[in-house]
């Protein structure tokens, strides 16, 4: 998983040079611009798609996704394949479970992992980002250099940790992964706020003897939304993955309740016994979702960057 | 790099050596023998070592029982034969053991094998320095100063053993019994060169240091990945030996242990979970199933911190009826495994599974029943029982589980959420009685049904649902001192039907794939404790 | 620049202080211990385990042990799960390993990452440059838990090519699944990254001058926009590098290579703290020292860095 950084730092660079003042024209001219990038227009469109099908889909399931079919338990090779007939659309898992159902259910529990880890990412990112740079001095170098610290500290490895402690509850997981995702913001938002401090209408909010959070949270945050937006997007994908690699290992969520990880290695592991579907489907949504949001957050960091290549 | 140059010289010559030798026919039964007589097989994960006295996992044991010899082995049939000992006596007491040693016995550095090793193997086994995981196995030995030597209230030279001789070695009891002689077969007894230890402290197990007087030496040990052990020319009954080397792969991955299988990587290697059916329709020659002294179960937390509705019998009942345990068995696992009504194996010595309360029923009548009770105890679709079910997070334990759960639910009603946890965490919960129902499974350590049923009386520390039953402790106590105790077993099993303190699921089947070549797997072994020197691979 | 790596070294210390000390509070919160086991051992047993391995002291004096030990004998402990093995033992087995399979794919995935992304980026919009991103995005969205059965699959099942894991010693035939799973995914980030910084710099001010004065197209593209084509490469290269030593876990279980992957994994699972301690620091280090001679090569190549 990979952000790319430099691009990210120059969208900040733009932003601060155009400023927030000038908000409305360049949100606008933003619109456009990625309303002209095709790629990332079909990508919104998919993902929209997905996104009904996760929320209109089960009103044609025929099952729910934790009903065993008593009926093919024993046979799932040749009884569990995809099929009308059987109301196994996506044909089913190893335990006759339904997989159009499991599939639908993994989707919104990915995807919401993917948020959530990302939203607690930019959360605490930004916050620490703008306090290290709008106090600046010795506040901010120590906060910097603590930093610089967490970020040589191998991330896979404290996430193993962190898993075996809170094994138990994915979500508690997922704000633990959150909490050690949040580093990279947490550069971009400081150099940002370092230049938007120096504007005239946080001055006058200085001036007016309004409290320093205050400023924080009214004048500095809501002008750092558009980088904020883009890191945003680019880290819900690098989440799914996480969580896909936490299922391949089998501490990711409680069953009967799945995931796109977790269906997924499931089918890997069983891909060679003629059950091949159990496989493709999520892998299907998982590679088609990914693929989208990749190309939506590459479309609006172009859009966000006047720089037109 | 001369090492290695060494190693394979040795191999190279090792195989001519085995083509000139044993592209012959097997002494007993006549078959002719394949020139390659390489064992490999399959471990899912690193053994914990392979120190005689350190070793508490199944796989570090199957190393140990090739490396080194204890005073008595087993056969195929797990029936005692003799070891480094040749003869065995006791006095009329049982309380006081003799063993003589065979004379020929060596060390793979030429020293004899003496008495004197295996006092200082028991000595360190109970020495708190050791610190051996299984030192309580020499305390339910009921070795003399045992238990007071683990405690460090003795020092070790204490414990109840000694060196008569050279040849004779004697040990003497703190009660009477009579099975003591099979207890020596277990690995914390083998005997360890003092000398080596002594010189290399915890280094002496690596390829380059180690000594042992077993049929086979290690010759390389690469962690997670393999350990290879060669040929003991010294071994006293070398002559017997077919297999030249055995080599252990470590594959953490079932499914890649197949495949590995199947390319002719391994000779024996693993069955996934629920693939044994279609296996054996593709391979009948080589896909091996047979039943294990192992049982799984669901345990009820009885103890306080449980629910309540768990203290009603009839709930108890009710979820142990509702259990269609010939769908898990035939559909879910379909592997030979035995759907299970008491707690005890069949398969388990001296105990004829007894007939219970609900072992008799079709699956319909159970059923009936299970919401007959469940109406009684004031549960029902409309006030529905919920609570978590925990497991050890492992594929088959989530089908399992699943299957029990959707059991429940459109049985009886039940809100059963499953929540799986990793290993240790799982232990640590169970053991600390912070759960609800949980996944348990016993392997016996020995084939009697008192290794089984001990796990449900009150001052057992493995009872983590905490049943107490007057009736069971009494019966269980009054079994060690009968010569017959299949009655009380009986009993037991009945009063367990009875109060359903477990939900028996079922019994175990040990299951994998084994090359057709390869001959002399003990299968009747219900421990299956194998030893590399009894096999051989005969010619395609 | 001397100036500023010794700056950069003063802070690495505190950082592997740090680093202990979270892995280590970490690991001893988790529940249950490194003896912890089905048959739960007697109270006396495990009274004399705990002593042997120094478990029976407070918390804070078994961390001051342990990384005295490290620094005065640079003695990393006897592992808690593999009880006839020191830390030092097995990380001199797993690592080479692991250095051996993550160099190999680190060299593929530069390699070919960046020639991917140049031949993307100089045949822009053209069905070769389709191709390139389609392939990148897909390498870069398959969990390499999916790839290596698939690899093995293929390779071992079907084909009957190579061994389907083990290592003896990284023959070159167990090398090559190992390597291929590992890199995929790094070779695509590195496409991506390439192609898109290749195009900024082709539509650079300097490159069209260049064009303008009808220089041949290999002659712009190597000589001119390569070399800051690259920076943002090589910025990507430390995380990439400590990705695949850590990338390890699943390579490690898929094809039984014996890395220190599937060492940390069973350590953690097994809470086998000495061990988990030790791999985390020699990572710890390793992501330090990469991205300082990163940052070293940076500098050396963008010459308006100054430190």
């Amino acid at each position: 998983m990979i952000i790319n950084k430099k691009n990210i730092e120059d969208l900040s660079k733009n932003f601060s040079e155009s400023g927030g003042i000038k908000g409305r024209s360049l949100w606008y001219d933003a619109r456009t611009r990625f309303l002209k990038n095709k790629a990332a227009v079909t990508s919104l469109i998919i993902l929209s798609i997905i996104l009904l099908f996760a929320f209109l889909g089960p009103l044609f399931a025929q099952w729910s996704n934790e009903e065993i079919d008593w009926t093919i338990l024993g046979d799932i090779s040749t009884l569990g394949m995809p099929s009308f007939n059987t109301g196994h659309f996506f044909g089913t898992d190893e335990l006759g479970r339904d997989l159009y159902s499991r599939v639908i259910q993994g989707t919104k529990i990915s995807l919401m992992v993917g948020v959530v880890g990302a939203l607690i990412a930019v959360f605490v990112g930004t916050l620490y980002g703008a306090i290290a740079g709008y106090f600046g001095g010795r506040i901010d170098t120590i906060m910097m250099r603590i930093v610089d610290i967490l970020m040589s500290i191998p991330y896979m490895f404290v996430l193993i940790l962190l898993l075996v402690i809170f094994g138990r509850s994915i979500f508690m997981l997922f704000v633990g992964i959150g909490l050690i995702s949040w580093l990279d913001m947490s550069r971009i938002v400081r150099g940002q706020t370092l230049s938007i401090k120096k504007k005239e209408f946080i001055e006058a909010a200085v001036a007016t003897g309004v409290g320093n959070f205050t400023i924080i949270l009214r004048h500095i945050i809501p002008n750092l939304l558009g980088v904020v937006a883009v890191y945003a997007t680019l880290l819900v994908p690098g989440m799914i993955l996480t969580e896909s690699f936490i299922s391949f290992l089998g501490l990711g969520i409680q069953e009967p309740n799945t995931s796109w990880g977790a269906l997924i290695s499931e089918g890997a592991k069983t891909m060679r016994y003629g059950t091949l579907w159990q496989l493709l489907f999520p892998l299907f949504f998982f590679v088609v979702s990914l693929f989208s949001l990749f190309f939506i957050g590459d479309g609006l960091r172009d859009a966000l960057d006047p720089k037109d290549r | 790099m001369k090492k290695i140059l060494t190693l394979i010289s040795a191999c190279v010559f090792g195989s001519f050596l085995s083509t000139s030798l044993y592209a012959a026919n097997h002494p007993v039964t006549g078959e002719k023998l394949s020139a390659d007589q390489t064992f490999t097989y399959w471990h899912g994960d690193e053994h914990s070592s392979q120190d005689p006295q350190i070793v508490e996992d199944t796989y570090g044991a199957n190393i140990v029982r090739d490396l080194f010899e204890g005073l008595l082995s087993q056969d195929a049939e797990g029936n005692l034969v003799p070891g480094v000992a040749e003869s065995w006596s006791a006095n009329d007491a049982k309380d006081v053991y003799t063993f003589n040693l065979r004379k020929n016995a060596k060390w793979s550095n030429g020293d004899p094998v003496t008495a004197y090793d295996f006092v200082y193997g028991w000595q360190r086994a109970v020495d708190p320095a050791t610190a051996s995981p299984y030192s309580w196995y020499m305390d339910i030995m009921s070795i003399k100063n045992g238990g007071e030597a683990i405690n460090g209230d003795v020092p070790p030279s204490e414990l109840g053993v000694k060196a008569i001789d050279d040849y004779t070695f004697q040990v003497e009891l703190t009660a009477s019994l009579p099975y003591f002689a099979s207890m020596t077969t277990h690995g914390t007894t083998f005997p360890t060169h003092q000398a080596t230890i002594e010189k290399y402290g915890s280094d002496w197990t690596k390829p380059e240091n180690i000594v042992s007087n077993g049929a086979y030496v290690l010759t390389e040990h690469v962690l997670n990945e393999r350990v290879v052990r060669e040929r003991n020319p010294l071994y006293w009954n070398n002559a017997d030996t077919i297999i030249e080397k055995v080599v252990t792969l470590v594959i953490p991955d079932e499914s890649t242990g197949l495949i590995r299988y199947l390319a002719g990587e391994l000779d024996q290697g693993p069955v996934p979970p629920g693939q044994f059916k279609k296996l054996k329709a593709e391979y009948p020659d080589q896909a091996t199933s047979f039943p294990r002294l192992c049982n799984y179960y669901y345990t009820f937390n009885l103890s306080d911190s449980g629910i309540e509705a768990f203290q009603d019998v009839r709930v108890r009942k009710a979820m142990s009826y509702a259990i269609d345990r010939n769908v898990i068995t035939e559909d879910i696992l379909q592997a030979g495994q035995i759907p299970a009504y008491t707690f005890t194996p069949g398969a388990t010595a001296g105990f004829d599974t007894p007939s219970v309360a609900f072992s008799k029923m079709t699956q319909a009548e159970r059923d009936a029943k299970a919401v007959e009770l469940m109406d009684a105890a004031g549960y029902g679709k409309d006030n529905p029982l919920s609570f978590t079910m925990v497991y050890n997070t492992s594929e088959g334990h989530k089908q399992i589980a699943t299957v029990m759960s959707q059991m429940w639910k459109q049985k009886l009603g039940i809100n059963a959420t499953m929540e799986n946890m990793e290993w240790k965490t799982f232990l640590d919960v169970r053991g600390k009685q912070d759960f609800e129902i949980a996944r348990g499974a016993w392997c016996g350590d020995y084939n009697e049904a008192s290794t089984f049923l001990d796990l449900l009386t009150t001052p057992s520390g493995y009872n983590d649902g905490k049943f107490s039953n007057a009736a069971v402790d009494q019966l269980m106590s009054e079994a060690k001192t009968l010569a017959d105790a299949s009655s009380n077993y009986t009993t037991i099993e009945r009063i367990l039907a009875a109060e359903m303190p477990v939900i028996p699921i079922y019994h175990y089947a040990g299951v994998f794939m084994l090359n057709p070549q390869l001959k002399g797997w003990p299968y009747d072994n219900v421990e299956q404790n194998w030893y590399s020197r009894n096999f051989y691979k005969v010619a395609e | 620049m001397i100036i500023y790596i010794l700056k950069r070294l003063s802070v690495a210390l505190p950082t592997i202080l740090i680093l202990i000390i979270i892995s280590f509070l970490l690991m001893h919160s988790a529940p249950g211990g490194p003896f912890t086991s089905e048959k739960p051992l007697p109270e006396q047993v495990l009274k004399n385990i705990n002593a042997k391995y120094g478990l029976d002291q407070p918390i804070y004096n078994q961390m001051f042990n342990y990384v005295w030990g490290i620094i005065t004998e640079f003695d990393f402990g006897p592992s808690f799960r593999y009880k006839d093995r020191t830390v030092n033992d097995i990380i001199a087995q797993g690592f080479p390993v692991t250095l051996k399979y993550g160099t190999w794919s680190f060299i593929l995935a530069v390699l070919f990452g960046t020639s991917l992304g140049i031949i993307a980026a100089i045949r822009q919009n053209t069905f070769l440059d389709y191709l390139a991103v389609g392939f990148s995005i897909s390498a870069q969205v398959l969990p390499n838990f999916v790839m290596a059965p698939i690899l093995v699959l293929i390779f071992t099942l079907y084909l009957g090519w190579l061994p389907g894991g083990g290592w003896e010693g990284g023959q070159i035939q167990f090398v090559i699944m190992p390597v291929i799973a590992l890199s995929t995914s790094y070779l695509a980030s590195i496409a991506r990254l390439t192609r898109s910084s290749m195009l900024e710099v082709l539509n650079s001010n300097f490159i069209r001058t260049a064009k303008a004065k009808g220089l041949p197209q290999y002659k712009i593209v190597f000589y001119h926009a390569l070399k800051p084509t690259l920076l943002p490469v090589i910025s990507y290269l430390g995380p990439a590098f400590v990705g695949m030593i850590t990338g390890s876990v699943v390579i490690d279980m898929y094809f039984s290579t014996g890395g220190i992957g599937v060492l940390f994994v069973n350590g953690a699972l097994n809470r086998d703290y000495s061990t988990i301690m030790g791999i985390t620091i020699l990572v710890g280090c390793l992501t330090i020292t990469f991205n300082l001679l990163v940052d070293i090569l940076y500098a050396w190549i963008d010459p308006k860095i100054r430190y």
